[in-house]
């Protein structure tokens, strides 16, 4: 862990030191607000508090309530005055507390962010970054679990991104901070305690909106994003011991996707499978199973499979270890592939 | 601040309002509401004229869009008929550095911000969504989803409190268009509640034209609508909005207490839709043709007209140059409606994202060969 923030001083990272990836948005946030004085963060209890995962722990103390706000309890009013102020010159951050409680704004983003561009014959940007923890697995009630993202990738004039590891967090962040497009930005709430190496003065490897390829294989090609990435990563480690070679990409971008590698892959492999924790149902797998398709459709093997969440509202915590994509249900989608 | 007193306009709805031009012409020297506050103008023989004129010339460009719409050139108005006091007044009272957001009707307050008259036709018509520069005129595009717009208002005017432009005469101030109908938005009220909480430098400009499409005002509210800002921390004043004189004289006022640090204030601006919602509707379904009349003698243009009269200040012959002036400005409207080119298909793929997007691209370019394909055809 980076030492904890004193003062105001920048945070001392050494390079590559392991640093979870709620302290790697953490970082990615400090160093949006220290690289340009346009960037505020507005959100419910984002300032004192820290939010209610800490993500913006320490930032209001050392930027100051004008650029750290703490706002009244209204999503749609986030949203909305967030446009005012990017239409005054500024580039807000707006926090949404969890994903269940996006949808009082999500008239602001449907109908204003994602068409003033558009409207105004591209005079007026809104460079809004507008995030999200989504995903369940932390045992919590209804609202606080879900996986909205197809909802907004089918938005056009919305980009939508999400990140896997802590060394994607921190960068994606400041990408998408900088990025002159609305951007709606997922961030896997189950894996914000899960650890990995940040350098923070590294340059980015990849544009924002690029997939990459998380783990070399030959035999299948595993799509996922956000918090599922871990688990075909995990699945993946399991298959090679029953002498698989699994091939997993983490999309990293949901709109506009970037399939190229997952093309590539697949013509390789013969074998695609999308893993996502939202329900199946014109899910975003459901967008990527057509395009591979599409795409590769002499070299598949088998048709393109789909594990995601079921049709159903989130369930209760108690069952949601049987609703979510696991290892097992990626491994048993992989047999189905290969036994076509 | 509550408005009150019976000096308050004996037209006024119960309650009372400030007007300092009566519907007879009369001018009302000044109005002082029940909170101490004293509204007056003080504008010279030419001021007068010229609001006058922008009365009528708002006016003639809308009935020329109504007629535009009826033989078949555009696909919907909005007409502002019967408020041209309410935005002229409050559209003039905007100093160069005050930013307005307005609904789809304000094309009277558009038009005093020194926009091409012609530039909401392409909404209108179908060919585009709007296409003015906001920052160049201070005039942002128009918002159709009702209400919506207050929020961004209210963040524009947080963003002026962060940037240090209050607290003196020179500074900022944002002006919020909404109708009757808008107050029972949720987004309203959260404009009224963050502008509350962050002090911020706006000013909520209520047209109440009694109506929301064929809803009464009773349907939106148990309270008069000024009263409302009372429960959000900020003062409230109804104005007679056929009152060009009192549209200006409050909306000055509110906005350069704003623009001096003092926070928000709502005004009623207490109107009538003389004609209907749009040109899609038909108001004989939900009201009836007495209370238009009675509305018909409280005109805005006829009483600044009489007002203008009784005072000498103008003649037939500046009635007469006024009315043929409008009247050229709105020809010339028509024709330059009439020229106006349908996009071109392929530019529907424009200005999607600041950044573009390698998927909109390749559906251009795919949409492009498509098109290509009849080339030479018969189609």
């Amino acid at each position: 862990m980076a030492a904890p923030t004193r003062g105001g001083k920048p945070q001392q990272n050494p390079v590559g030191e392991t640093i979870t990836l709620g302290k790697a948005l953490n970082h990615g946030l400090r160093r949006a607000l220290e690289t340009d004085s346009k960037v505020i963060v507005m959100g419910e209890d984002v300032g004192k508090l820290g939010g209610v995962f800490r993500i913006t722990d320490g930032l209001q103390k050392d930027f100051g309530e004008d650029r750290v706000i703490d706002t009244p309890l209204a999503e749609s009013g986030i949203v909305g005055t967030a446009i005012g102020l990017a239409i005054r010159g500024y580039r807000p951050v707006c926090e949404i507390q969890f994903d269940g409680f996006v949808f009082p704004a999500f008239n602001q983003i449907v109908a204003q962010v994602s068409k003033m561009f558009y409207r105004s014959l591209g005079k007026v940007r809104l460079p809004i970054v507008i995030r999200i923890p989504f995903g369940g697995g932390i045992g919590a009630v209804e609202h606080h679990s879900e996986s909205p993202e197809a909802l907004f990738a089918h938005t056009p004039g919305l980009k939508v991104v999400t990140c896997s590891n802590p060394a994607d967090a921190y960068l994606m962040i400041q990408q998408a901070i900088t990025s002159d497009d609305p951007i709606i930005f997922f961030e896997p709430k189950r894996r914000y305690w899960d650890k990995g190496p940040v350098e923070l003065d590294a340059p980015a490897p990849f544009p924002l909106h690029s997939s990459r390829v998380a783990r070399d294989g030959t035999d299948a090609t595993i799509v996922a994003y956000g918090p599922m990435v871990k688990t075909a990563l995990e699945a993946a480690a399991a298959a090679e011991e029953d002498g698989r070679q699994l091939e997993v990409i983490d999309l990293r971008t949901l709109s506009p996707l970037d399939l190229g590698p997952v093309y590539e892959s697949v013509r390789k492999t013969g074998h695609c499978v999308v893993v996502h924790e939202a329900p199946g149902n014109l899910g975003l797998g459901s967008e990527i199973a057509a395009r591979v398709t599409e795409e590769c459709f002499y070299s598949l093997e088998a048709p393109v499979l789909r594990v995601t969440g079921f049709d159903i509202p989130y369930p209760a915590a108690r069952v949601e270890e049987e609703y979510l994509p696991d290892l097992d249900r990626v491994l048993d989608a992989v047999d189905r592939s290969f036994g076509w | 601040m509550a408005n009150g007193g019976s000096e308050l306009g004996a037209d006024a709805p119960a309650g009372g309002f400030v007007q300092l031009l009566t519907p007879d012409g009369e001018r009302v020297d000044s109005v002082t509401t029940a909170d101490g506050t004293t509204y007056r103008v003080d504008f010279t023989d030419d001021e007068y004229r010229e609001l006058y004129r922008d009365l009528v010339t708002v006016r003639r460009l809308d009935a020329e869009a109504t007629a535009l719409q009826r033989q078949g050139e555009l696909g919907i108005w909005a007409s502002l008929l019967g408020q041209e006091a309410a935005q002229v007044g409050s559209g003039r009272a905007l100093r160069p550095q005050d930013m307005a957001f307005p609904t789809y009707r304000e094309h009277g307050v558009l038009y005093t911000r020194g926009i091409d008259p012609i530039m909401p036709f392409g909404l209108f018509r179908g060919v585009d969504q709007g296409g003015w520069d906001p920052n160049e005129f201070k005039f942002n595009t128009y918002t159709i989803v009702i209400g919506a717009q207050t929020l961004h208002a209210t963040g524009y005017a947080m963003g002026i409190t962060m940037d240090g432009k209050t607290g003196n005469a020179d500074g900022e101030a944002v002006i919020a268009y909404f109708g009757d109908g808008a107050t029972s938005q949720g987004d309203v009220n959260e404009a009224f509640v963050w502008s509350g909480v962050f002090h911020a430098p706006i000013v909520f400009f209520c047209q109440n034209n009694q109506y929301a499409i064929s809803e009464p005002l009773e349907r939106q509210t148990r309270i008069p609508i000024y009263r409302r800002s009372l429960g959000y921390g900020f003062p409230g004043v109804r104005i007679d909005g056929n009152d060009v004189l009192a549209s200006f004289a409050v909306t000055r006022a509110a906005l350069d207490l704003a623009r001096n640090g003092q926070g928000p204030t709502l005004i009623e601006a207490y109107t009538y839709r003389m004609g209907a919602h749009t040109s899609s509707d038909d108001p004989t379904r939900y009201r009836i043709a007495s209370e238009v009349e009675s509305w018909k003698a409280k005109d805005p243009i006829a009483r600044l007209k009489s007002f203008l009269t009784k005072q000498q200040l103008a003649d037939d012959t500046f009635f007469g140059s006024v009315d043929e002036s409008a009247r050229d400005l709105a020809l010339d409207l028509r024709e330059r409606v009439l020229a106006m080119p349908d996009p071109a298909p392929i530019s529907m793929f424009d200005n999607v994202y600041p950044t573009g997007s390698p998927e909109v691209d390749l559906q251009r370019k795919q949409f492009e060969q498509y098109q290509a394909s009849f080339e030479g055809s018969a189609h």
